[in-house]
């Protein structure tokens, strides 16, 4: 979509207004499809991507407030801006327009000018939102930006059960001293392309990014049926994928890269926390730290991966596990059974 | 009638607006659709179905004032508001007045 080109659709019962509605827009520059009741838009709108609803009121199978109501239930379409487009009579039931959120109101017959102006405005507001959606979506997940939407950004937590992975690169500020800026951050990329992809595909999400570390949930916000099983198997995939970047490593004569993982299961407290201008969904608790001493002690234990006693109780063939002597990790009242794999 | 059945300047900026073409057709559209919008109208009547008479009047409504045909939008408004009548005596009025107002469209058309 160009800055001032639109898919609108046009919800209307009356064939001369839809008729009217649609070459009004089009005049404007922007491309019309239209429906004659709010049953055969809401398929539409399911099925093809708009930018802007304008819709009457008075019809018939599915009226303009049953519209709204179900767009504004509808996590997939609530974002769709909607000019409501309607000779309705009575203030109270523009009032229930608005209320239903509704982005604005013009009676018929429809000011060419006023038209221009709302669509205009309406079509902006949904390239900022849509904009800002890909924002959250490049530092969060899918399922995050979900959540975020679907509980208005409460800035709140909660007590869950989850897996945390800490994953590491060995050494990556030495390899990188001997790269150039440029390739740092290209490997950098080519690194957390492949480590998101191995989180997101065991249905956890990529919850911080520090440098060359990343921390991974499993659980939250969505939970999922067995969490430690679902986080060692991305810490495998992402030890296959990182052995996978070496080989064309080798080839080109680059070092090679080595990867730590610590998984710790347990309760978390996770929610967003920041500001209103930027918060992060997150997790703070004993798993978390346990979690993130694992991956350090990656460095002496000679295994890739760590992981702790909870963990290893939900694995579904612990048959892999070594056990590898019980350790004193700091701000840990007592050593702990580590598993390593 | 010291009101006229018809304002010109009304489909006068419609065809300004949307171009002379296009104005024609959708008037054509309207003459075509609007004896459909009050066969509705004499149906919800006789079914008793306030919604459906409520729906068909603004409908007709809706349509008057994009052509300028206001002594029907003012009929049919009244209707809207009014609800399911006791008698059907708004309907036959509303039809000589649709009649009219079709004739002086057709008319505005052949301008």
């Amino acid at each position: 979509m160009s800055d001032s080109n639109g898919n609108l659709l046009i919800v209307d019962d009356n064939k001369v207004n839809r008729l009217l509605l649609s070459r009004g827009v089009e005049l404007l520059g922007h491309r019309a499809a239209v429906a004659e009741n709010g049953k055969i838009a809401m398929e539409m709108l399911r099925a093809g991507a708009y930018d802007l609803l304008l819709l009457d009121i008075e019809m018939p199978e599915m009226d303009g407030f049953e519209v709204l109501e179900a767009l504004k239930n509808d996590a997939d379409l609530r974002d769709i801006p909607v000019i409501v487009t309607s000779s309705v009579e009575g203030l109270d039931n523009i009032v229930r327009c608005i209320e239903l959120g509704a982005d604005d109101y013009i009676p018929k017959p429809v000011n060419k000018v006023l038209l221009k102006a709302r669509v205009h405005s309406c079509l902006e507001k949904k390239r900022l939102h849509d904009e800002q959606k890909r924002l959250l979506r490049r530092f969060t997940t899918v399922e995050v930006a979900r959540d975020l939407q679907d509980s208005g950004f409460a800035i709140g937590g909660r007590r869950i059960t989850a897996s945390v992975l800490f994953c590491d690169i060995r050494d990556f500020t030495s390899i990188s001293e001997n790269m150039t800026p440029e390739a740092t951050i290209e490997l950098l990329n080519t690194y957390y392309t492949l480590m998101f992809e191995a989180v997101t595909s065991h249905g956890g999400i990529v919850s911080l990014m520090v440098g060359d570390g990343l921390m991974a949930l499993f659980g939250a916000p969505q939970p999922i049926e067995n969490s430690a099983q679902s986080a060692i198997l991305a810490a495998h995939e992402m030890l296959n994928m990182t052995a996978m970047l070496n080989e064309e490593r080798a080839v080109m004569e680059e070092p090679e890269l080595k990867v730590g993982f610590g998984i710790a299961t347990g309760k978390v407290v996770a929610g967003y926390a920041g500001t209103d201008d930027r918060a992060t969904y997150t997790c703070v608790g004993k798993t978390v730290n346990l979690a993130a001493r694992l991956e350090a002690h990656t460095k002496v234990a000679g295994h890739p991966i760590l992981f702790d006693q909870e963990t290893m109780e939900g694995l579904l063939d612990p048959d892999g596990c070594t056990p590898i002597p019980p350790v004193q990790f700091k701000g840990f009242s007592e050593k702990l059974q580590v598993f390593g794999m | 009638m010291t009101e006229p059945i018809i304002d010109p300047s009304v489909c006068a900026e419609l065809s300004d607006a949307m171009g002379s073409d296009f104005a024609a057709e959708l008037i054509e559209t309207f003459l075509n659709d609007a004896p459909n919008m009050i066969a509705d109208l004499k149906k919800a009547a006789a079914e008793g179905d306030a919604d459906g008479y409520r729906r068909a009047a603004h409908s007709i409504k809706s349509n008057a004032d994009t052509f300028g045909a206001v002594q029907l939008a003012a009929m049919a408004r009244s209707m809207e508001l009014g609800g399911l009548p006791d008698a059907d005596a708004p309907i036959p009025a509303l039809e000589a007045t649709y009649a009219a107002s079709a004739e002086a469209l057709k008319g505005l058309m052949d301008e």
